[in-house]
């Protein structure tokens, strides 16, 4: 069945339509292989250099810092593995935060059981990390910082910038997870002194399939996957050409609209947060009121559980997403949620709407027409009240 | 989630929601992994071969589509069954009566055979009767359970 309001932009985008016309010639047309030396080959790896050039432009990187990969999680993969394997001679110390995404929490669990040693960061009740805190963990075998640009669940937004200094004083590489704020947040690698940096094109209106990590000159790093020597011997395997095009193009299409888009987005945001707080008792926003992405609305319902809320919903045709322990493959409550203090039924009536391109102020009206009636079917039904 | 019809239509329109006003039994439990909690209520009758049979059922349900489905066909397969058929009842019962469950979610509907169980143990015990052994068991299992729900949900002064 089709959701006709999509409220789940975090998870994943539609592919702009001026994306995909974008990445048509290179599926049948323009096909060849990058690595070939013949004119159509050459020709796609002009349009490759294309795209890398207008990406490493749109975060202030040069083209030869900027790697393409699979996805998010692969370039989260590479950079603490690669970066933990080449570096080894230096130290065996990684910081992460305790809300990371699980491809950063389970790469440096499995670096853990190899030997590292992994310090995880408590972060505040908005879920942002400590800046002494960091300073006082940073020893002398520390060789990475990682810690995300902007939260995946509750879209709190880290000071990047700050964390970035500090880790450049003290000679430590920093690495930043963007996949939730590349084409919403403006972001310069230099002035932010980020060394590392990772993105996916399916979360900005691009295809799915394609990521890219930053990866700044001089930057001691491993490969994960070894063969032809594509993406400076830093990633092998054959360019996903048209996906990479879509990329590019998706960027562009962030970077002319970005400003006006997130104004929109914003205002759509606070009247959600604010018809939600003021039409439903017992329930509470998540995250930061101000320093959060302009898409995200992260909030708790006192009383009622999560996945039901979500089926509801979807009843109506509305998608959304939830951080409940029963939604979740292994039971277990959102580890973001429980990191920002939220006690395990908090976290049952969580709910994430994310908005995007295509919400409109009518899909905002809708919710909030809707919302009260199913809370209130199911408070109904739970024992559980104040 | 991969629900089924039945349950679907279950989490949609649930069957017997609600209190019983002055019940002959209350089974409250809850699933110390995912937090669900459930009470049933129920009103004992005697039918005329003088055996004691649940006249009405009701329960009251926090958690997921599966755990208000499963709450709800309960309720229907236990309604009007002598205590002891209802003692009987098994997770597969509901499981069955709800064309099927995802198998992450079995364990809401062993929490709703539980949540009778322990609503026919506070019948049997307020009555004096004698409680078989196998269901004075579950009952100790069921108290522990909830005590680490409450201990987890504990607000930090």
């Amino acid at each position: 069945m089709k959701n006709k309001i999509y409220l789940d932009y975090a998870a994943t985008t539609p592919v702009d339509p001026r994306v995909v016309r974008a990445m048509i010639p290179y599926f049948s047309k323009n096909f060849a292989n990058t690595m070939s030396l013949h004119g159509s080959g050459q020709e796609a790896k002009k349009s490759l250099d294309e795209s890398r050039k207008l990406i490493a432009d749109f975060i202030g990187a040069k083209t030869s810092e900027i790697i393409f990969t699979s996805s998010a999680t692969e370039s989260n993969n590479l950079v603490l593995k690669g970066i933990a394997f080449a570096n080894k001679s230096r130290g065996n110390h990684i910081i992460i935060s305790t809300i990371e995404h699980p491809c950063i929490m389970e790469s440096a669990a499995w670096l853990e059981k190899q030997g590292f040693e992994i310090s995880r960061l408590n972060v505040d009740q908005y879920g942002f990390v400590n800046l002494e805190e960091l300073e006082k963990s940073i020893k002398k075998e520390t060789i990475l910082v990682s810690i995300m640009h902007a939260n995946n669940e509750i879209g709190t937004i880290q000071p990047i910038k700050e964390i970035g200094k500090i880790c450049k004083e003290k000679g430590v590489y920093f690495h930043t997870d963007a996949a939730q704020s590349l084409g919403k947040e403006l972001i310069d690698v230099n002035k932010m002194n980020i060394d590392l940096l990772t993105a996916s094109a399916h979360k900005l209106y691009g295809p799915k399939g394609v990521g890219l990590l930053f990866v700044k000159e001089g930057t001691r790093i491993e490969p994960l996957l070894h063969g032809g020597g594509h993406e400076s011997g830093l990633r092998s395997s054959t360019c996903n050409v048209a996906g990479i095009v879509g990329f590019a193009k998706a960027c562009e299409i962030c970077k002319e609209s970005m400003e006006k888009e997130n104004k929109r987005l914003k205002k759509l945001r606070n009247r959600l947060i604010a018809g939600i707080l003021d039409k439903i008792d017992d329930s509470f926003l998540n995250g930061h009121p101000t320093e959060r992405l302009s898409n995200n609305v992260n909030v708790a319902f006192s009383f009622v559980e999560g996945e039901s809320l979500l089926i509801q919903f979807d009843f109506l045709g509305v998608a959304v997403s939830t951080g409940s322990a029963c939604s979740s493959k292994k039971l277990t409550p959102s580890h973001v949620l429980t990191a920002i203090g939220l006690k395990p039924h908090q976290i049952q009536g969580s709910l994430r709407f994310s908005l995007g391109r295509w919400t409109q102020d009518e899909d905002i009206d809708y919710i909030l027409k809707v919302l009260p009636g199913i809370v209130e079917k199911l408070r109904k039904i739970s024992p559980i009240r104040r | 989630m991969n629900y089924s019809k039945e349950v679907l239509e279950h989490f949609r329109n649930p069957h017997n929601v609600g209190k019983i006003e002055n019940p002959d039994g209350i089974g409250k439990v809850g699933n110390m992994i995912c937090g669900d909690v459930m009470w049933v209520y129920i009103k004992v009758k005697k039918n005329d071969k003088k055996e004691d049979v649940i006249q009405n059922i009701k329960f009251e349900t926090f958690g997921c589509v599966a755990a208000l489905a499963t709450s709800s066909a309960l309720t229907d397969l236990a309604k009007g069954k002598t205590l002891e058929k209802a003692l009987n009842i098994k997770k597969d019962d509901v499981i069955n009566s709800l064309g099927g469950l995802p198998s992450i979610k079995i364990h809401c509907s062993i929490l709703a055979v539980d949540a009778l169980s322990e609503a026919i143990y506070d019948y049997l015990f307020k009555k004096g009767k004698n409680i078989p052994e196998k269901l004075q068991l579950k009952h100790k299992k069921a108290l522990k359970e909830l005590e680490i729900i409450k201990e987890k949900n504990k607000e930090e002064k």
